[in-house]
């Protein structure tokens, strides 16, 4: 795998250069800095997709791309570390991020100063949150992200962004903290941060120690829960949604899922089910929380008028649906829901980007044309004269617009034939099971309930905003559409397409993810075989000689553990 | 040392939690200011105590925490520092541009009748 290791830096460094380049750009030189922004993210899709192609393709322990920054060899530098699970994460982020910026050229970009810039931080903080394989560089990407995203949510300026950005900026300094404390112990425990030797050192932990890791695990978990908007710690995020421009809220549907992408992460390298003693630690915990978020989020969209809080609050729906859906332990449920993180996260994405261009329709300064030139009378007997009515073209752009809203629906709800569909029946058939004569338990019965319960408030809620958005007379105009902002909703809608007519090679490939998250030793082999070059002045280089992997001996600890 | 620490760590903790919790933005401020000394004071304390302890393993020495000092806490602190006092100013940018659009420094930006 020495072919892709340098590969793996690529979705780090890119975003990063780019950056510094647009830092440079002259704001009277918009076109050009959204120039180098869509290429930047284009060039970053493009890579993440070289090293999932790669990833796939080489079989068994090659399929582990590691690159130890600094030549630092396993446990003590940090290493970056592309499994399958992270690199169809990086593909997630380079498929939404292509169409923000694409939107964001159509205008936003030019709402504020430093969008761009902005724009490309954050991708590198989500990048590298994704692609890192140690604890503590995890809080630090986590912070890149944040601290990005804090500008970014407020770009564009006005009271309601100041004051929801506020309570966003509070209660993420907050869970930092709650980070930070979770990293200290968890390192008291195990004298280590690395993710790979943690995932080692972990079975050894001697049982007096035992409560101190859970309760740093634990810690860990509710400020990464907090990011995973994780009921009910989530009251932050739709009015802070709701409030961002269009693009940066289409980009911010991917912070959910870095949050709900380390919790797996953490917990499948922390408790594996595998382990002699606490295996699956805080499982039940997961469960609870995730129905209850999906039960809020239902409940939300439902209560929703305003399209932007639909799309939030699905959101929510998509946070509780997965974590619940990882507890289950199951592989099959595990697989589903990662098919199902993917298609949700495109189709939410498209829902914010499509919220700007709805609302045009209701304002005559971006009026093409009014769509009835006469409205009819309310007297009017429709049903006998429909002369008001016949024979009038839809104009393009409202029926582009509606046809996409139709897509973005289908999606969102989990109506067939679209991928949203496949996904959720993937979860649902996974929790009931092959075996028919086999008890479903109470907890998957819930969860079966809700998610129906939420396809059907989520359909119920987008249809009402449709009906008021598209078929309500009186009022309305055909909204001006630009080139890049329907091929920013195109991307996103097509890729759900391609997900949907190629759901087989896909759930193939997430099956394949969960069952080796679900036995974390490639993971550790991967990183703890990965070479560090030797230097030009120590031609006697020597590897770390480490503890076995998960013996279950206590004299295995490492004498440098407080 | 470690009960002088221990109650360093939870006086700075309780009273940034507290503060937190108030309605004004200062206070809130302050609060997580507060947190943040207790969330390093902490970090720093997972590296044992000691004091006179070269942060380094001396040739002949056992690799002990009872011979050295753990520098990676130091290096974590250090990274958190950086960034918690980073983050903080923003949120600082943050406060006072809610006190020029909202003209009160209460955290929703209401005006209540004192």
């Amino acid at each position: 795998m020495n072919a892709l290791a340098p590969l793996v830096v690529v979705p780090v460094v890119l975003p990063l250069v780019a950056a510094a380049v647009l830092l440079l750009i002259r704001d009277s030189r918009r076109r050009l800095g959204s120039l180098i922004n869509i290429a930047a993210t284009l060039g970053g899709l493009m890579v993440a997709v070289a090293i999932l192609w790669q990833v796939n393709v080489a079989a068994g322990p090659d399929a582990i791309a590691v690159h130890l920054t600094s030549n630092w060899a396993a446990p003590f530098g940090i290493a970056l570390v592309a499994d399958r699970l992270s690199a169809l994460m990086l593909v997630l982020v380079g498929v939404v991020s292509t169409g923000a910026a694409l939107y964001a050229a159509a205008g936003w970009a030019r709402a504020g100063s430093y969008f761009h810039p902005l724009f490309q931080i954050q991708l590198m903080g989500i990048n590298g949150a994704f692609l890192t394989g140690d604890f503590f560089n995890l809080f630090v990407f986590f912070e890149v992200m944040l601290a990005a995203s804090y500008g970014l949510q407020l770009h564009g300026s006005g009271w309601p962004r100041v004051r929801s950005g506020m309570h966003y900026i509070a209660v993420n300094l907050l869970a930092s903290s709650l980070f930070l404390v979770g990293l200290a112990i968890l390192y008291g425990v195990m004298g280590t941060l690395s993710m790979a030797d943690v995932a080692t050192k972990v079975a050894l932990v001697p049982p007096g120690d035992r409560g101190l890791l859970h309760a740093g695990a634990a810690i860990l978990a509710m400020a990464v829960l907090i990011k995973a908007a994780v009921w009910p710690l989530n009251s932050w995020l739709v009015p802070a949604y709701t409030a961002a421009s269009t693009p940066v809220a289409a980009l911010f549907v991917l912070m959910t899922k870095v949050g709900v992408y380390s919790i797996l992460r953490l917990w499948m390298l922390l408790f594996p089910a595998t382990m002699a003693s606490s295996a699956q630690f805080g499982g039940d915990f997961l469960m609870v929380a995730g129905l209850a978020t999906l039960a809020f989020g239902a409940i939300g969209v439902l209560a929703s008028i305003r399209l932007d809080r639909i799309a939030a609050f699905s959101i929510i729906v998509t946070s509780g649906t997965l974590l619940a859906s990882f507890a289950t332990g199951s592989i099959a449920a595990s697989a589903a829901a990662l098919f199902y993180l993917v298609s949700s996260t495109f189709a939410v994405s498209a829902l914010f980007l499509m919220v700007e261009p709805v609302q045009r329709t209701r304002s005559e300064r971006h009026a093409q044309r009014p769509v009835y030139d006469n409205i009819p009378h309310e007297d009017d007997n429709l049903d006998d004269q429909q002369l008001p009515l016949v024979g009038r073209a839809f104009p393009v752009s409202i029926a582009a617009l509606g046809l996409a809203y139709m897509a973005c629906s289908l999606l969102v709800a989990g109506l067939p034939p679209l991928s949203g569909f496949l996904s959720k029946a993937a979860i649902l058939t996974a929790i009931v099971g092959d075996d028919p004569a086999a008890a479903v338990p109470t907890s998957a019965g819930v969860l079966m309930a809700l998610l129906l319960c939420a396809s059907l408030f989520t359909t119920i809620s987008l249809v009402r905003a449709g009906i008021r958005h598209f078929w309500s007379a009186g009022g309305r105009f055909a909204p001006r559409l630009k080139l890049v902002e329907s091929g920013a909703v195109l991307v996103l809608i097509s890729a759900c397409l391609l997900l949907t007519v190629f759901a087989e090679p896909v759930l193939r490939y997430t099956t394949a993810t969960a069952t080796y998250l679900h036995a974390p030793r490639p993971y550790v082999q991967a990183v703890f075989d990965a070479p560090a070059r030797p230097g030009p002045t120590t031609p006697d280089y020597a590897p770390y000689e480490r503890a076995p992997y998960n013996s279950a001996t206590d004299d295995g600890m490492q004498a440098d553990t407080p | 040392m470690e009960v002088l620490l221990a109650l360093v760590i939870g006086v700075l903790g309780g009273a940034g939690v507290w503060l937190v919790l108030r309605p004004r933005t200062f206070q809130v401020v302050m609060g997580l200011v507060l947190l943040s000394y207790a969330v390093n004071l902490f970090i720093f304390s997972m590296g044992s105590l000691s004091i006179d302890h070269p942060p380094i393993v001396a040739p002949g020495q056992t690799a002990d925490l009872q011979s050295y000092s753990d520098p990676v806490p130091q290096a974590l602190v250090l990274t958190a520092i950086v960034i918690g006092f980073a983050t903080t100013a923003l949120f600082l940018v943050v406060l006072l541009a809610a006190r020029g659009f909202s003209g009160t420094d209460h955290v929703d930006g209401e005006r209540d009748a004192e």
